[in-house]
């Protein structure tokens, strides 16, 4: 596949960074900083971000390549699994919408100066409609999980608007492949959790074949 | 924290306070990355810009990316944090609303099952919304008072569509003021919310077998004034 050079070194370039388990525990190390005034508290986290900062035409490639991915699962693996019934017209749906976000990153990506990362090559480890739907629901909750992490990252509150608008959506599809399955609305409870590039890519990662 | 579980005539909500205090995991989280008030953050955007930034239009998107973060880090902390302290409070108010309603809703008896469980668990959810904006009012200021909710309990599928409708306003909502947020940490915890309004708005769309997405792929933010607007009529 003659993109197989630019994908998985384009995801690791990027730098989403989230807001895990962890790093509520260090920022909340920190904050008992707070209480003595902005001074103790602002360099530290001021460093945090900085430290792993990205541009947000990165991020945004991030983001391009996972609603690629998505777009491929929804439209392609759909149809070779055979999906039926209610799963099917959900599938069909969300594919659509998928497909738009691919459409509006692409042209933001552009529209920046930037590159948008080239269409991989993905496999999905799916071979019937229960194993679809249930990949659909860990690549929806992922989804929600690596924009919430790469929203505070982003500088131009314009792509911050257009990510919350997308991730929303994520949520949404999330919530409907759960109702459809039986599984948890809302996975992490009353806060969804944001996800670091790292985890992202656990998930993600084994899906790109090139 | 008491007064966030109380219902409008003041009693305790039954069940909510036990199951805060067995699964505070998750608000002890979220106030340890949300109750602080210091993070340079994103500059104020507009609809025309997000539009761009979607590809609808081209006209302003430079310009909007001339806000970059450095901008705000010049600016005056006093004027982050007060227009942060009143999109919390918003934000607040609308959860105390959410919260008073689920918990109505829950001693209704107008459900059983697996949808009362449903619900219980979202009032429980938007019960956490409620003390860790709460927290992070406290820490940028003062906290919105609790405001006084009215909502017809009439039918199981007049309240299912209130339901949905109270669920899809709270997260066009917190869509509106996103990109407003100066706090990285404050913005980190409203995406958090976010997208249970969202997760809840799509189950009772399911519920009502309208659409998860009825924005379609992109999802519409409302500003304040149109939020308040819609809210007005459930305010006593």
């Amino acid at each position: 596949m003659r993109h197989s050079d630019q994908a998985s070194p384009e995801l690791a370039a990027v730098e989403v960074h989230g807001h895990t388990r962890a790093s509520f525990m260090v920022r909340g190390a920190l904050a008992a900083g707070a209480v003595m005034g902005a001074g103790a508290v602002g360099p530290l986290l001021t460093r945090a971000f900085a430290a792993t900062a990205s541009s947000d035409i990165d991020i945004l490639n991030f983001a391009l390549t996972l609603e690629y991915l998505e777009t491929d699962f929804y439209t392609n693996k759909a149809k070779t699994v055979g999906l039926t019934g209610a799963a099917k017209q959900l599938a069909a749906m969300i594919a659509g919408q998928e497909a738009q976000h691919v459409a509006a990153l692409t042209s933001a990506i552009k529209a920046a100066g930037g590159t948008p990362v080239k269409l991989p090559t993905f496999v999905f480890p799916v071979t019937n409609q229960k194993s679809f739907l249930k990949l659909a629901y860990v690549l929806e909750n992922t989804g929600v999980g690596a924009y919430n992490g790469a929203g505070p990252s982003l500088k131009n509150p314009a792509y911050l608007a257009a990510a919350g608008s997308i991730v929303q959506i994520e949520a949404r599809h999330a919530a409907s492949i759960a109702l459809l399955t039986g599984q948890k609305v809302t996975p992490d409870g009353g806060f969804d959790i944001p996800l670091t590039k790292a985890k992202v890519l656990a998930a993600a990662g084994p899906l790109i074949k090139s | 924290m008491t007064e966030s579980t109380t219902t409008t005539d003041g009693r305790p909500v039954e069940g909510v306070v036990q199951e805060l205090a067995r699964d505070d995991v998750g608000r002890k989280k979220f106030l340890k990355m949300a109750g602080k008030t210091m993070g340079a953050g994103a500059a104020a955007t507009s609809l025309a810009a997000f539009i761009a930034a979607c590809g609808g239009s081209s006209s302003s998107s430079s310009s909007a990316s001339a806000t970059s973060s450095a901008a705000v880090v010049t600016g005056t902390p006093a004027s982050d944090s007060s227009g942060d302290l009143a999109i919390v409070n918003y934000a607040l108010t609308l959860e105390y609303l959410e919260s008073q309603f689920y918990a109505k809703v829950v001693r209704s008896g107008l459900f059983h099952g697996a949808t009362l469980s449903l619900l219980k668990s979202f009032g429980e959810e938007e019960n956490e919304h409620v003390m860790a904006l709460k927290g992070v009012a406290k820490s940028l200021g003062t906290p919105a008072a609790v405001p006084v909710g009215k909502f017809p309990l009439t039918s199981a599928a007049a309240v299912t569509k209130l339901a949905g409708a109270v669920e899809n306003l709270g997260a066009s909502a917190y869509l509106g003021q996103a990109p407003k947020i100066k706090s990285k940490e404050i913005l980190a915890a409203a995406l958090a919310i976010h997208t249970i309004e969202a997760r809840h708005a799509a189950t009772f769309n399911t519920l009502l077998k309208l659409s998860p997405t009825p924005d379609g792929a992109f999802a519409k933010p409302m500003s304040m004034a149109q939020v308040l607007a819609v809210v007005k009529p459930f305010i006593a």
